[in-house]
């Protein structure tokens, strides 16, 4: 059984139809990407699986029970921790509290272990507000572990990074999913680190799920391929 | 290392507090010191509308009316239930806490301006209810414990006898509001450094983090005003006290409230120790904007220019000028430990 289900989900803004009707299943343990051009939809189901919106129609489970009637600091606690693609800290906090807030529902792991397993111990003790993108983007990821997660949605965390730090990245994200035994959904443009990282891709389009498969076979996929093209961003379809 | 340089330098800090508390009335007149014995109360007070509004960045216009609660359960218990005027203050408390959750339960749906308004009319509508309910409260009358429970309140005639000790009542009155202001600041310091204090100030940073933290909001924001309305209810209480043992519903209008936030936005939000300035900026800056000219309006015209300037030219308000003043210090015995 899948750790997370997503079934027949649509939400509305207005007259948008941000997700129409995409159902998806990760399985525990998998690394799984959702990706899709601007717009696709992406953002709009992480906020409907951490309760942030709730669907107009479908179901989405966690463990196999429905999350639609919990709030989303509850969710939290049954196990899925996400990260933001613009980067939503506490910038008056010190990292390390950053962290320790992470900690508030059930986390185990020391905030200390933390730091060090992202680097961040030397500024441990400086204000977010005030540290480079890439730095926050990793303190935001600190946080959502802390709160100890079987289940982690990454918005496009290697947003702002440079070449060298996105290999990085899709190493960081192999070594955690094994030593903090997670699920991973994970959002990105970059392709490379997508196709390097993910066993399993869904794409979305237009709110719609337009494909699905392990990447090498998405990535020859036709329809994803003209998705792409007739976006802004056709150099990642190809890259 | 750092964590133990940091909880000795809160220690002396309390400990120049408490000492300078414990000396200031050598040097006092007797007016003084009832002066400074109100302006603890706001301290009291403003400590409260400070976990709100600094640390978990909820506005509240409705803290006087808490105070007015605090005040009137005082008087009601001294003047009709036979206490003691002391023994009512941790009740007054007590039920100025019921009022501030239920003063919360709109933040859990309104924010900002709206829940500046909504707070805005708790206050404004205290003075007609107190008025409303005038068995209990005696009305526009108001509660003169002086005449009703003289026997009862303390330091009335006078004089209080502790311990063999004589103190004149304005002597007294002071080291009670500010030995109560000081152990009530030490454990919202307490409150606010631990895990309590980073969820109010998760709330007040970032509502989607917070929730997407584990944190329940609407439960942090109501605690929030709950144990605010603590606070502001032991400062109401002690009130009563300072003002001759009276209260009548024109002690807790709307200004009051405003004079709150004054304080607290003065005193620096978000900062505990310029809470103290704070409410010395309310006590004492309009009596000598009141001074300056007794030309109609004029007084009110200098305290608002007080204000500004205080605000303009010290943006972290009075607290964040002391730490300032004080960081080259801290920052010496801090890299000193590394
Ligand atoms: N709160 C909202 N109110 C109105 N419309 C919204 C809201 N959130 C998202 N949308 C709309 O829903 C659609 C999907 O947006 P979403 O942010 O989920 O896309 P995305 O796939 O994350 O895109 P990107 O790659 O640019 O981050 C867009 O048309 C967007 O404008
Ligand atoms: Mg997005």
């Amino acid at each position: 059984m899948a750790l997370l289900s997503v079934e027949h989900v649509t939400k509305r803004f207005g007259g948008v139809v941000a997700v129409e009707d995409v159902s998806l299943g990760v399985e525990s343990g998998q690394i799984a990407g959702l990706i899709g051009p601007n717009g696709a939809g992406k953002t709009t189901l992480f906020n409907l699986i951490t309760g942030l919106y709730r669907p107009d129609s479908g179901e989405i489970a966690f463990e196999g029970e429905t999350l639609l009637r919990t709030p989303p600091h509850r969710i939290v606690r049954r196990g899925v921790a996400r990260t933001f693609q613009n980067v939503e800290l506490f910038p008056t906090m010190t990292v390390l509290e950053n962290v320790l807030v992470g900690r508030h529902s059930r986390g185990e792991r020391p905030a200390s272990e933390l730091l060090g397993e992202l680097g961040l111990d030397a500024v441990a003790q400086r204000r977010t507000g005030s540290l480079p993108f890439g730095t926050m983007k990793r303190v935001e990821l600190a946080r959502a572990l802390a709160s100890g997660p079987r289940l982690l949605l990454l918005d496009e965390p290697a947003g702002g990074l440079g070449h060298e730090e996105v290999d990085e990245l899709g190493a960081l994200i192999s070594r955690i999913r094994s030593s903090f035994d997670l699920t991973v959904l994970l959002v990105e443009h970059h392709m490379n680190l997508v196709m390097g990282v993910a066993d399993r891709v869904h794409v979305l389009d237009f709110g719609r799920k337009i494909a699905e498969g392990p990447p090498a076979e998405v990535q020859r996929n036709p329809v994803v391929i003209e998705a792409y093209l007739g976006s802004e961003r056709p150099q990642h379809a190809t890259a | 290392m750092n964590r133990v340089l940091r909880i000795a330098g809160g220690v002396a800090f309390a400990a120049a507090a408490v000492a300078l508390v414990l000396v200031l009335p050598h040097w006092l007149s007797d007016a003084k010191a009832a002066e400074f014995a109100r302006a603890g109360c706001f301290f009291i007070a403003i400590i409260g509308l400070n976990l709100v509004t600094g640390y978990t960045g909820q506005i509240s216009l409705g803290h006087g009316a808490l105070m007015a609660v605090g005040a009137y359960t005082t008087a009601i218990l001294t003047a009709d239930h036979g206490l003691r005027d002391l023994w009512t203050i941790p009740l007054a408390g007590l039920v100025a806490m019921a009022a501030g959750f239920a003063l919360g339960l709109p933040a859990r749906r309104l924010s900002g301006l709206y829940l500046a308004l909504a707070t805005f009319a708790f206050a404004v509508a205290m003075p007609a209810l107190l008025k409303r309910f005038s068995g209990l409260t005696g009305g526009s009358q108001g509660i003169n414990l002086f005449d009703e429970a003289l026997s009862r309140s303390t330091g009335a005639l006078g004089h209080v006898h502790l311990a063999g000790w004589t103190l004149a009542t304005n002597d007294f009155l002071y080291y009670l509001t500010w030995g109560i202001g000081l152990v009530l600041s030490g454990a919202a310091w307490l409150l606010v450094r631990g895990r309590l204090g980073r969820a109010f100030r998760a709330v007040r940073d970032s509502e989607v983090a917070a929730a997407s933290s584990g944190i329940n909001i609407s439960f942090y924001k109501t605690l929030a005003f709950a144990i605010s309305g603590f606070y502001a209810g032991v400062g109401g209480s002690l009130f009563v006290l300072v003002s001759n043992w009276f209260v009548s519903p024109s002690t807790f209008t709307f200004d009051k409230s405003l004079l709150l936030v004054v304080g607290a936005v003065v005193g620096g939000l978000g900062s505990l120790a310029g809470m103290a300035l704070g409410a010395l900026f309310i006590q004492f800056v309009p009596t000598w904007a009141a001074n300056l000219s007794s030309a109609p309006g004029a007084p009110s015209v200098f305290f608002g220019t007080a204000i500004v300037l205080v605000m303009i030219l010290l943006p972290g308000g009075l607290g964040g000028f002391l730490l300032k003043l004080t960081e080259p210090l801290t920052r010496r015995l801090y890299t000193r430990s590394e």
